[in-house]
């Protein structure tokens, strides 16, 4: 096979709102979905302000921990209207929000399972190339721990990777370029 | 749960290819890079998936940016294509390209751009357009002009388009811009320059295709965007002790 060389990362520059937003992109799931959770947070640089410019991406599992994709030899069962995946601008606060229905377990491809996750790109002016991180669930604490990626992370990683859920049942997950409390980035 | 599914990973990308998160020439990195090293994540089913967006995307004429509020842009008519590929060689097809760009005057469509340089009623600076079968894709637009940013003292952004794509994989997303031959605002601009292997760079710059430039009506340039492949057998991802 012929070996091509890769193309590089660019930011997006200022002005990525002019296409990548869609009206429907934070809704990884319709709107009267059952069982639809809402996940949001904020999205802040290394002084702790704001990054109104910004795009969350995230892409998950579906709740059986299956993706609608030829590389996921299971195949996916039907959840009518999961997408799988979000893209959602951040606002002049650096908000975000998604809506989704929480993925399972996944088979980790040794035997054990990955708790459940979603994977987050985060893009803005001023990043050259997109940052990667994860969104776990407040509640599988057990999963969680045997996690491949999490036991790999001091607890204080983890506990930065884990949304913590609100009052109303939606949950947090912040998101910090740069700073003591910043957000742990995977290179994948 | 337990199936054994061994996803096959995408390689890692030379290094070079890829611009540094923190780079001081371009100062907005500054804040915004993270400052702990990244984690490596082993690639699982979660990154080898990814979101397949095709035509559905798409809408007739999305592909021409030249045509906008029942008038025809003003400036350089061009067509720009090429293929999206792996690094294998491998086409992508039937996949969503997304692009956007400032108009002839270097002035972009969105409030926050103050450069008093006219907006074009007839151009809004945002396109869409889908491979086909062999990972070919092709839009018709107007040539971006430069324009002046305060990174630095004099400071201009060479013309260029924006370009996402995601490929077949969470692992293949790519963003990035396409710039122009031979333009002379390279040397200055460090978003360009931060790309540290000068061969990765150069392949951010678009080629004149006089075979697709028509007579009496646009000039050609030809950009492939190439995404990590994954050349692997099977066999070679399956693990040591199975």
């Amino acid at each position: 096979m012929t070996d091509v060389g890769p193309t590089p990362s660019q930011t997006v520059g200022p002005y990525l709102s002019l296409v990548l937003p869609w009206p429907d992109g934070p809704d990884v799931v319709a709107p009267a979905t059952p069982g639809a959770v809402t996940i949001s947070g904020r999205l802040t640089d290394g002084a702790g302000e704001p990054v109104p410019d910004g795009l969350i991406e995230i892409w998950q599992a579906d709740p059986d921990g299956r993706f609608d994709h030829p590389d996921d030899p299971r195949g996916a069962h039907s959840y009518p209207g999961f997408r799988g995946f979000g893209r959602c601008p951040t606002d002049e606060h650096g908000q975000f929000a998604f809506r989704t229905l929480k993925p399972g377990a996944l088979p980790d491809g040794g035997g054990g399972a990955e708790a459940p996750h979603l994977n987050v790109s985060v893009f803005a002016r001023g990043l050259l190339h997109r940052v990667v991180t994860r969104i776990y669930f407040p509640d599988e604490t057990a999963a969680n721990a045997v996690d491949p990626a999490m036991r790999e992370l001091s607890a204080d990683a983890a506990e930065l990777l884990t949304a913590t859920e609100r009052p109303d049942g939606s949950l947090r997950f912040d998101i910090r370029l740069q700073g003591d409390d910043e957000t742990p980035f995977f290179e994948i | 749960m337990n199936e054994p599914v061994r996803p096959i990973a995408y390689r890692p990308d030379v290094k070079g290819t890829h611009p540094p998160l923190g780079f001081a020439g371009y100062r907005s990195t500054a804040l915004r890079h993270p400052s702990k090293p990244l984690i490596l994540l082993p690639q699982r089913l979660t990154e080898v998936t990814g979101p397949l967006f095709g035509a559905e995307r798409v809408q007739p004429g999305d592909d021409d940016l030249t045509q906008f509020d029942g008038g025809e842009a003003v400036g350089q008519r061009i067509v720009v294509h090429g293929r999206l590929l792996d690094s294998d060689g491998c086409a992508v097809p039937n996949a969503l390209i997304e692009v956007w760009q400032a108009n002839a005057g270097g002035r972009y469509r969105h409030v926050n751009d103050q450069w008093p340089s006219p907006l074009d009623p007839h151009f809004a600076g945002l396109g869409r357009t889908v491979t086909d079968g062999d990972g070919h894709y092709r839009f018709t637009t107007i040539k971006p002009g430069a324009y002046p940013w305060k990174n630095h003292p004099n400071a201009w952004r060479p013309a260029h388009i924006h370009f996402s794509v995601f490929g077949q994989a969470f692992t293949q997303r790519l963003v990035t811009q396409m710039y122009f031959p031979d333009d002379p605002l390279f040397f200055q601009d460090p978003i360009f320059n931060s790309v540290p292997d000068e061969k990765a760079r150069a392949r951010l710059v678009s080629s004149y295709d006089h075979d697709v430039t028509t007579d009496h009506w646009a000039l050609g340039f030809r950009f492939d965007v190439v995404l990590r492949g994954r050349a692997q057998t099977p066999f070679e991802s399956e693990p040591d002790d199975d």
